[in-house]
């Protein structure tokens, strides 16, 4: 929900202010009250549409004031599930972007593999969207049976299915009447704003974390960052189409060399026991007993860890003072910093283009009021 | 051929019913196609297949309730969806749809009535029923429904012209406004669309602004204006706006088919049967578009119906008209 205060002078938009609040749900403040492995739940929710990417950040936080080490197998399957999560987002956002033009036809397309995606996310994960799958230290659970054959159908399957949708957009003549030259911004005042992700890369600024701040072992794949060169709602579309292309190459590249070892560290007093041990080990009881009831203990200190989420730098700041809660998360959300942008993009434009712009920003609201 | 004025009555009812099925399987049969293009099924639950689909839809609209917002004009907010349905319904009389025959000795023409002047009095109907659309936006009393209407009269004045126009080369030809008189001559010659291709272009494109379909339906842009002209209207007034909606598609339709497809004209089959033939392949073409095109900009509707398609029904006219005054056309 999102409410745009607009001075029009006929069709034109002459000033514009956004009022955001409307989806405030005090998730930062709440975490403030639960255990570290309970925040986890909370953050998930901020960013809907990209909720691996939410308990990513958060995770490497937590994971850098514990000094945790996470296994390699850990980060090579956060590295699938947030690149899947990222195809999901981007088809959502094509979906409903194509939708507010009047395309409905993309959106019933998008949504139709968006379901596959889904369906591997409950196959590992238990959950469809919202999922705590990524834990201090590492991940849940393995690959379950049968998991990566489906998961290698889905991404043989993808590029033929995107090429589906640039046929009935990308060299449609309105489809390009209606984004060209609609949104552009020049590149230093993207940065200036502080938009990252695919708006800023679609003017051509070459910054993805991926690349440029290696993390979980992306610094291993061997993948492109799109780039646009005006800038505009066209470009924004052609870079977002692209990345899920090389999702896709990261999935098959992470999946052909994933490495032997552990899907979570082996820090017991940080990592819940592995749940076969409980009947028959003392010690993982109480272990399991105190992390359960009381959490694990963090460190003082202050850390913040980002990562390249659909929309741009997630990053989160995490404040510990020694309890199992956390003094202070804070997230810096993409979607709430792009969103400054739509009032130097509309002002004196079409009332009609300002529909393009959100959609080419593609914030989501869960993201923006926290 | 003089008919009786029962059988005019009789004729006359049983047509509007016909059209008024027709409109509902319209209904059917487009959210059925757009669900096989958007890769669902569409409607399959109310009956076979979901055949009784129409018929759930108008029960449920039927029972809603018969509600007037409070700032709007009560008097024009009922009278506006009456004349939409109206100036839909009535332009059925021209299109003909068949030769005349002989029933229990009575005469019965194929047409509603063969009136001269038919090609004027349809775009006269047209235009009022615009008026059903501009009062029902401008009495609702909400800012949606008046922007909406105001897009729905520009967009009706930029594309009635051109619509013109481009239907005068077919008067031309067939030296006569008669609907009727034009079957024929078409089915003397040959079907107007091979001598003016770029006419039909025309009047296929303003026909799907003049219906305020996809891509062309700016005035009831979800994304910008809620629904436009009817943003207020619920119940049976809706189900009034919507019918005439459809109702002009299947007219514009059936409008397209007698100017340039040879209208109930055709071998071996009856000619009714011929005409909707012919308007079912137009208005899968309707349909079609919808299900593929996103939506224009107002300004460039508005440029394409000025700058494009004005000079280019201009050109068309001029052009036939010197090779019909030169003689070639005969």
């Amino acid at each position: 929900m999102l409410r745009l205060v607009t001075e029009l002078d006929g069709e034109i938009i002459r000033d514009l202010h956004p009022v955001i609040g409307y989806l405030h749900t005090g998730i930062e403040k709440q975490c403030e009250n639960k255990t570290y492995w309970q925040a986890i739940t909370l953050v998930t929710r901020m960013d809907y549409l990209a909720s691996y990417f939410n308990i990513h950040a958060y995770t490497m936080s937590v994971e850098k004031l514990l000094g945790l080490e996470v296994p390699d197998r850990a980060q090579y399957l956060r590295v699938i599930m947030c690149e899947l999560n990222r195809i999901t987002s981007h088809l959502v956002w094509l979906g409903t972007s194509g939708l507010e033009l009047g395309a409905m036809t993309v959106m019933f397309y998008t949504y139709r593999e968006r379901e596959k995606a889904l369906d591997l996310g409950e196959m590992i994960a238990g959950e469809r969207m919202n999922t705590r799958f990524f834990q201090v230290g590492g991940c849940a659970d393995d690959m379950p049976p049968g998991f990566e054959q489906r998961l290698r159908e889905f991404i043989d399957e993808m590029p033929g299915r995107i090429d589906e949708y640039e046929g009935l957009l990308t060299e449609n003549p309105i489809w390009i009447d209606r984004t060209r030259g609609v949104g552009a911004l020049p590149a230093e005042q993207l940065l200036d704003l502080g938009v990252t992700g695919p708006a800023l890369r679609a003017a051509g600024v070459d910054l993805d974390l991926r690349k440029t701040a290696p993390y979980s072992g992306y610094e291993h794949f061997d993948f492109q960052v799109p780039l646009g060169v005006n800038g505009d709602a066209y470009d924004r579309y052609t870079v977002r189409l692209r990345e899920m292309r090389e999702s896709i190459r990261i999935i098959g590249q992470a999946l052909d060399g994933m490495p032997e070892g552990g899907h979570i560290a082996d820090d017991r007093k940080v990592v819940l026991p592995p749940r076969g041990e409980l009947s028959t080990s003392m010690e993982a009881l109480i272990h399991h007993f105190k992390l359960v009831t009381e959490g694990f203990r963090v460190p003082e200190g202050e850390a913040y860890s980002a990562v390249e989420s659909p929309r741009g730098e997630l990053g989160c700041y995490v404040v510990a003072d020694g309890s199992p809660k956390p003094r202070r998360v804070h997230m810096r959300d993409p979607s709430f910093v792009n969103l400054q942008a739509l009032r130097p993009m509309a002002k004196g434009n079409y009332l009609a283009d300002l529909i393009t712009m959100i959609g080419s920003l593609d914030n989501v609201m869960g993201g923006v009021d926290r | 051929m003089d008919e009786r004025f029962l059988v005019v009555v009789i004729k006359a009812a049983l047509v509007v019913f016909v059209v008024i099925t027709a409109f509902a399987y319209t209904l059917l049969w487009e959210r059925k196609l757009i669900g096989r293009f958007q890769a669902r099924y569409g409607p399959n639950r109310a009956g076979p297949i979901g055949y009784l689909q129409p018929l759930a839809d108008v029960v449920k609209l039927i029972f809603k309730e018969d509600f007037v917002p409070k700032g709007a004009n009560r008097l024009l907010f009922q009278i506006a969806p009456m004349i939409s349905v109206f100036a839909a319904v009535a332009a059925i009389a021209v299109i003909p749809w068949g030769d005349g025959f002989e029933i229990f000795g009575y005469n019965v023409e194929g047409v509603g009535t063969d009136i001269e002047i038919g090609v004027l009095f349809l775009f006269a109907l047209s235009g009022l029923g615009f008026y059903g659309l501009i009062l029902g936006g401008w009495a609702s009393g909400n800012k949606y429904s008046l922007l909406g209407a105001a897009r729905t009269a520009a967009q009706l004045v930029s594309y009635e012209v051109a619509m013109g126009l481009s239907v005068i080369g077919v008067v031309m030809m067939a030296q006569s406004l008669s609907l009727v008189d034009i079957v024929h001559a078409q089915a003397d010659t040959a079907w107007y669309i091979l001598f003016q291709p770029l006419g039909f272009l025309i009047f296929v494109v303003a026909a799907v602004a003049e219906t305020n379909r996809a891509p062309f339906d700016m005035p009831e842009a979800e994304s910008e204006l809620v629904a436009g002209y009817h943003t207020e209207y619920g119940g049976l007034k809706f189900a009034m706006f919507f019918l005439a909606e459809y109702i002009n598609m299947i007219i514009i339709s059936a409008l397209g088919a007698t100017l340039f497809l040879g209208g109930f004209s055709g071998p071996f089959l009856p000619g009714f049967v011929w005409l909707a033939l012919k308007v079912a392949v137009l208005l899968f073409f309707f349909i079609w578009l919808r299900a593929t095109l996103p939506r224009l900009r107002y300004d460039r509707l508005m440029k394409l119906g000025w700058k494009v398609l004005l000079p280019l029904a201009t050109l068309n006219l001029v052009v036939t008209a010197i090779v019909v005054a030169l003689g070639f056309a005969n």
